[in-house]
């Protein structure tokens, strides 16, 4: 008899509790290169109330609790380093609340980046949230517990963190609480003016407690899109393209990439520009004043646009982008590992030498790139590694260059994103000790079973 | 497994593409929407197949759950990103089913399933004899060098609402003038889904002596009641000898309208209509069901969030109308298909496969929408607009 399995399954039926092992084995691991660790249960709770008897549970039993959304991080955040209970929370997918005066929706944890998606466009036309790169199963939940960034980040204001208006979770002690104005008032408008709790829950990868609902911010969506892509063989010269046609604040969104192939744009940079706009004359002076903005560069006859081709210039239009999934089979292999690595602007032509000479040296191949976040505030610099499942040698090396990768973006001044494990320590040891004591101490007090997904920001 | 199938296993990034439609309106593979675990998914699928041939994992009775709960309605193939597997990937599939079944290691509904079907040659262990009856008062003729042979299937054999279509369709050929004929207790289970099943021996067998059957009496062109039956005439019959012209009955019934033989008249509700998997994702054919009803009076299609391309499967492809390994619940896609169907605002729920008949009519049942929703045939409802319901 295995008693949490029977509480479990009073909590949320016995068709939604699973310790058979083709669940451990596929919930042991995600699409990266992390060991796998199997959990001892996968759980599928469809209301925030059976997330909170779930919770009581793991501190009763002093079992771990993992929340999973999409399970697309590739770094293993939501394999269960030590065992006890995954918490997939994708049959918690209603989009309770769209308000299109004040431009937010809300909507359960484990609703899709798609699937809210295609409910706006069907009842609420006007509006748009930013997207992630991720398939549209990633959720809204996951994506913003782990700062993700998407195709507003540039002209709407940020990280995905950035456009949280409430919030509520389930505290790992089995609270549950709203943050933001939803806690005072029954709109989920804004965070401010309230002391931002909500930070306590955003980037902590699932390690504070469990996010239930979300408010997000939507924004206009335009009519008309094109996409236009500035070349250079210049690594130096990124940070100036990018800064003149951010400048313009013309774009909707910006990004930056180098790919080994096709041969023949080996050694390109190439700066994807994409505008939007409510009506075509618009769209067309957008286009010319970002094409206007980099004349002293094509004048040189050393960088310019790229003539694009329909289909190449569909796939670009795509929000997200299929070929970012194809991306993990271009070693025929189905596998790819990334370090996101948020960074300043100016350190991306270091950051792109950095990967080159990384992949390099360990025999692997890449994409790199980056995405612009708010204003140039800061950019997402990716470092992609495609690798073949099948070949243990090259997903070893793709290991040996994650683990590089994750020193050298430290070395660069930057900071990895969504860090596996090991690279939240090496962050955690440039930390400044005080900070540290602080996370160790939020932690403490939030926690006190440390039952939320241990092994990760573990202080 | 093959070695074409074997190879590509480790391909699959699971990046979860293949569980939405390309509108990302909802989940729409019904097996990962009846169960919500990631191993129910076409990803998680093709990840334990890899790990069984890698000898990660040890087939039990949830593996083979996991993958008898496919019902092969090809929403993975439309929308898997990866461009070099997805066109395999329902073949991966059925073939590491073959591999269970040679092993057998099957369900106890799946073996029941190919029990019956090996004893009677149909699912439904009625005596051969029995495979025309659905026409007994009809007075259509053997066939006997008409144009056209109508081939009913098991399910519009031997299940009510199946053999009200072929009714209905049959007597709309026969107001059309159509030269058309069928058998008389020599029809077989075209095979379709027991291949789907992993059973390919067995689906071989029945294909053959179908088509022995249709080439001793030199039939050409077959009307087929079920898409399954459409399918597979035209996939996997011809490399076992048989070679014809395979029509779905919505496709004639269209043909006959547009050459002005049948004319639909006023049917005074809106419909909506459900496009079966084996007739649209599987053989691209969306087309000739609208042309049909648009040219109903005064009636309009309302489609649904999730139709052609897109459309949610009934839950009934793959073996699953026989074996009911996805059991019940709230979460089928059956009834999914209803509530969606309900939310266009129509009262008619218009289909044209007897396997999505009878699954949409239990769920309506199960919905308790009887009163807001009927399930009908396209034949129906022509029949109906022209006053003979």
């Amino acid at each position: 008899m295995d008693r949490i399995k029977d509480r479990l399954e009073e909590i949320v039926g016995k068709d939604y509790v699973s310790c058979s092992a083709e669940e451990r084995f596929i919930y042991s691991r995600d699409q990266g290169v992390q060991e796998p660790s199997e959990p001892d249960y996968v759980v599928l709770p469809a209301t925030s109330e059976e997330v909170r008897e779930i919770v009581l549970l793991a501190n009763e039993a002093k079992v771990p609790v993992v929340p999973m959304g999409g399970g697309l991080v590739l770094s293993g955040l939501t394999v269960p380093l030590k065992g006890g209970i995954v918490l997939d929370m994708k049959r918690m997918n209603r989009i309770l609340e769209v308000n299109e005066n004040s431009h937010y929706a809300v909507v359960e944890a484990g609703t899709s980046q798609g699937m809210l998606d295609a409910y706006l466009r069907k009842h609420h036309p006007r509006l748009k949230h930013s997207l992630p790169d991720a398939p549209p199963v990633a959720t809204i939940a996951g994506n913003i517990a782990i700062h993700g960034s998407g195709h507003l980040s540039q002209s709407e204001g940020g990280f995905h963190s950035e456009m949280v208006t409430g919030l509520e979770v389930v505290l790992p002690t089995g609270e549950l609480v709203k943050l933001g104005s939803c806690s005072t008032v029954s709109a989920w408008f804004s965070r401010a003016p309230l002391p931002d709790l909500a930070g306590l829950f955003l980037g902590w990868n699932g390690t504070t407690g469990v996010i239930t609902k979300v408010g997000i911010k939507l924004f206009p969506r335009q009519a008309h899109h094109d996409v236009l892509i500035f070349m250079t063989e210049d690594v130096d010269a990124a940070p100036d393209i990018l800064f003149r046609v951010i400048h313009t604040g013309m774009a909707e969104d910006i990004n930056y990439a180098l790919s080994p192939k096709p041969d023949y744009l080996s050694g390109f940079q190439m700066i994807v520009i994409n505008v939007t706009a409510h009506r075509e004359d618009e769209l067309a002076l957008k286009l010319r004043i970002i094409r206007e903005s980099l004349r002293d560069y094509f004048e040189t006859k050393e960088a310019g646009f790229m003539p694009m081709p329909p289909n190449m210039k569909a796939g670009l239009l795509e929000v997200p982008q299929k070929a970012l999934s194809r991306f993990a089979d271009v070693r025929k292999g189905g596998g790819f590992e990334y370090v996101g690595a948020i960074m300043p602007l100016e350190k991306i032509p270091d950051a792109c030498r950095a990967g080159m000479e990384i992949t390099e040296r360990n025999g692997i191949t890449y994409s790199l790139g980056a995405r612009i976040i708010g204003r140039g505030h800061s950019a997402m610099f990716f470092f992609a590694y495609p690798f073949n499942r099948a070949d243990k040698d090259e997903i070893r090396r793709v290991r040996s260059a994650l683990e590089e990768t994750n020193e050298e973006a430290i070395r660069l001044g930057g900071i990895p994103w969504k860090a596996e494990a090991a690279g939240q320590k090496l962050i955690l040891g440039s930390m400044e000790p005080a900070t540290y004591e602080l996370m160790k101490k939020v932690r403490t007090l939030l926690d006190p079973n440390g039952i939320m997904n241990p092994g990760n920001w573990e202080v | 497994m093959d070695s074409e199938y074997r190879d590509i296993l480790h391909r699959c990034f699971r990046c979860g593409w293949c569980k939405l439609p390309t509108n990302y309106a909802d989940f729409n593979c019904p097996a990962y929407l009846k169960h919500r675990f990631e191993s129910f998914a076409s990803g998680g699928r093709m990840w334990l197949i890899r790990a069984w041939t890698e000898g990660e994992i040890t087939p039990s009775e949830r593996f083979n759950q996991i993958l008898f709960s496919c019902v092969t309605c090809g929403n993975c193939v439309e929308a898997c990103a990866m461009d070099k597997i997805r066109d395999k990937l329902v073949d991966v599939f059925v073939a590491a089913r073959r591999d269970l079944v040679e092993e057998g290691r099957i369900p106890p509904g799946v073996r029941d399933y190919f029990k019956a079907v090996s004893v009677s040659g149909n699912p439904y262990k009625r005596p051969a004899e029995e495979t025309g009856l659905w026409a007994a008062d009809l007075d259509i003729e053997e066939y006997n060098g008409h144009e056209y042979l109508l081939y009913a299937g098991s399910v519009a054999s031997f299940d009510d609402p199946g053999m009200r279509m072929a009714r209905s369709a049959a007597k709309l050929f026969k107001q059309a003038g159509l030269s058309f004929g069928t058998l008389k207790g020599e029809e077989v289970d075209d095979g379709n889904d027991l291949r789907a099943s992993g059973e390919q021996a067995l689906a071989d067998f029945l294909a053959s002596r179908n088509i022995e059957t249709f080439n001793r009496k030199g039939v050409g062109k077959i009307i087929t009641i079920s898409p399954h039956s459409f399918h597979t005439m035209r996939k996997d019959y011809p490399a076992l000898g048989g070679t014809f012209e395979v029509y779905h009955y919505s496709q004639v019934l269209a043909l006959l309208v547009m050459q002005g033989a049948l004319v639909p008249g006023g049917f005074g509700a809106e419909v909506t209509y459900h496009d079966p998997c084996y007739l649209g994702r599987w053989n691209k054919e969306y087309f000739s069901s609208r042309r049909v009803l648009g040219e109903l009076k005064g009636t309009s299609v309302r489609e649904m969030d999730r139709s052609m391309q897109n459309a949610l499967c009934c839950g009934g492809g793959g073996g699953n109308f026989f074996t009911d390994i996805l059991g019940t619940g709230r979460d089928l896609s059956s009834r999914a298909r209803v509530r969606e169907a309900l939310d266009t605002g129509a009262g008619t729920l218009v289909v044209s496969c007897p396997q999505c008949y009878r699954m949409l009519d239990d769920a309506v049942k199960a919905e308790g929408a009887q009163d807001r929703l009927r399930v009908r045939d396209l034949a129906e409802v022509v029949s109906a607009s022209a006053g003979d319901a």
